[in-house]
């Protein structure tokens, strides 16, 4: 098992969610968060005082699929997040050890 | 596309001055026209006078709504109760305590005087409590026949009151501890307050030997609160994390602009009967075209502070910051408060529009001297209340200068000296801030241990 960390622009949730439903992914989990990367910051003014905006908004994404499907999970994310602008997002891909579905009981590729 | 709007911006502001400027010219002339003649019944002209206090005094009333939902909109979010709480808490006592000390303190003359001529008082003539006048009463038994009730001006007298001691509450907001801030507010709307204002709208020195003009109270209302507010938040400090050791400001934004802006819009709606109640008559056909006069006037100088601080924000910093827009609008406010009046919709709408500048520039000013104003009200209540007090000689060829100048000062000194007494009584007997702790938290938890948004934090 693969668990898939990627980080997306906010408004494209939706449409990744939908493509990766598409090609057989039963669930994620997706958490708002905040971040930098090449992306960096910028700066503003609130009240005459200049500020940085350190952090950009995003979305996490968190995936666990068996084995085979990573690699279509990561290329399914790469093609439907991708705007071709800065800060779009980066994709992580990890082992994973075991998995337990609390409902049944079922373990590791069936859990998922 | 920005480079190319800012010089048309600089441009039709430029054209705007010139007109009102030609304008006002215009207006002194048109200032002395003939007096209108009185052809009312008595009662009607005492039924009109009255309805006008009550309406206006409603209309003041609401102003607390707006400053509450200001403050409320420009505080952090585990701050908003605890400014809730000091909102109506601080109206609550201004109510109370110019009904007992405050009124007769401020309209010591005698007739206009409520109570002190039929109670005698609790101690002495100075410390009478409002008295209004028996029920159904008929015409002989009025208080003042020939103008008004007595309910109805103690009512609309009262809601100045409590908006001088709204004014306090803003600047002061996120550190300073409910109960001390309570008992300023006792002093300031129980003596500070009325005491000066009976100066002007008591009869008293500034009224009868400078020939002070402050029509609504640029200075009497606004500017005492803007003193007792930077008097306050000189010796209370910054919030911590205001400002960085080498001495940048960190901005501290505000939890919710769409609160900020309907308090923007309330008090705007309650300045019509703030500057139009304060005609103080509408039993004439002069009076009531004098009022709408002022309702005109004090829109459109909301509207041109509103717009100065739009286009300045804009060139400025590229991008227009609202919470400025939302301090302009009330600088112009503030800016024409002192005379309604006379100007005509242009001058109106420039005086309004200097305001808006005032905040602009005052904003950042403030925090170059370390002075943390949570909400902007020292700009805007004091800095636009100093220009709309001068800026009745503009337009009313019946205010000097001097006069103007001399009032603010004497009024401006007596409120800081009274206000850093009684702050700095409160910092040495009950302390004024709260702990470092407290802060961070937050004084809904740490002082009330009751936050206004349970559910963003606790799900």
């Amino acid at each position: 098992m693969k668990l898939i960390i990627a980080t997306i622009k906010p408004f494209k949730l939706e449409e990744v969610r939908e493509a990766l439903t598409s090609i057989g992914v039963r669930g994620m989990m997706v958490t708002e968060i905040k971040g930098f990367g090449s992306q960096s910051g910028h700066t503003e003014i609130y009240r005459g005082a200049e500020y940085a905006v350190n952090f950009v908004p995003k979305v996490k994404l968190e995936i666990v699929v068996p084995d085979a499907m990573a690699e279509q999970v990561v290329t399914t994310i790469g093609t439907t997040a991708k705007t071709d602008k800065i800060g779009d997002g980066k994709i992580f891909v990890l082992d994973v050890e075991s998995a337990l579905r609390v409902r049944t009981g079922e373990t590791n590729d069936d859990a998922l | 596309m920005i480079k190319y709007k800012q010089p048309l911006a600089v441009l039709s502001l430029a054209l705007v001055a010139s007109f009102c400027l030609t304008d006002m010219s215009v207006m002194a002339q048109e200032a002395e026209a003939t007096p209108l003649g009185v052809n009312a019944a008595t009662d009607t002209v005492f039924i009109l006078n009255s309805l006008l206090f009550l309406v206006g005094g409603f209309l003041v009333f609401w102003m607390a709504a707006g400053f509450a939902m200001l403050e409320g909109g420009l505080v952090r979010s585990k701050n908003v109760t605890m400014q809730m709480t000091k909102n109506i808490a601080l109206f609550s006592l201004a109510a109370i305590f110019y009904y007992l000390i405050g009124y007769n303190l401020m309209y010591p003359l005698g007739n206009w005087s409520v109570g002190s001529d039929e109670t005698g008082g609790y101690l002495g003539i100075l410390f009478a409590p409002a008295v209004l006048e028996a029920v159904g009463i008929t015409a002989e038994a009025a208080d003042d026949y020939g103008y008004a009730s007595t309910g109805s001006d103690f009512f609309f007298q009262l809601m100045f009151c409590a908006t001088t001691a709204s004014i306090v509450s803003g600047t002061l907001a996120e550190r300073i501890k409910l109960w001390p801030f309570l008992v300023f507010t006792i002093i300031l709307t129980a003596f500070i307050y009325p005491i000066q204002a009976s100066w002007k709208w008591g009869g008293g020195f500034l009224d009868s030997q400078y020939g002070f003009l402050d029509f609504a109270g640029s200075t009497v209302v606004h500017s005492v609160g803007g003193w007792a507010a930077l008097v306050g938040a000189i010796i209370l400090g910054p919030r911590i994390g205001k400002y960085a050791k080498d001495g940048k400001v960190i901005p501290i934004m505000g939890s919710n602009l769409q609160m900020a802006t309907l308090g923007t819009f309330i008090l705007w709606l309650g300045w019509f009967g703030f500057n139009g109640g304060s005609q103080l008559a509408m039993g004439t056909v002069g009076d009531v075209a004098d009022v709408s006069r002022i309702f005109a006037n004090t829109n459109t100088a909301a509207a041109g502070g509103a717009i100065a601080a739009l286009i300045l924000t804009q060139i400025l910093y590229k991008k227009v910051d609202l919470t400025m827009v939302l301090n302009g609008a009330l600088a112009g406010l503030v800016s024409i408060t002192a005379e309604p009046l006379t100007p005509t919709l242009g001058a109106a709408t420039l005086i309004g529009a200097v305001g808006g500048v005032i905040v602009v520039f005052a904003v950042p000013l403030l925090d170059k001297l370390k002075i943390d104003d949570v909400v902007g009200a020292i700009p805007v209540h004091l800095f636009a209340g100093i220009w709309g007090t001068l800026a009745v000689v503009l337009t009313n060829s019946d205010a000097t200068i001097g006069g103007q100048v001399i009032s603010i000062v004497i009024v401006g000194a007596f409120v800081i000296v009274t206000s850093a007494i009684v702050w700095f009584i409160l910092k040495g007997v009950m302390g004024l801030r709260v702990s470092e702790e407290a802060e961070i938290q937050g004084l809904d938890m740490a002082e009330l241990g009751m936050e206004a948004y349970p559910e963003f934090t606790k799900g």
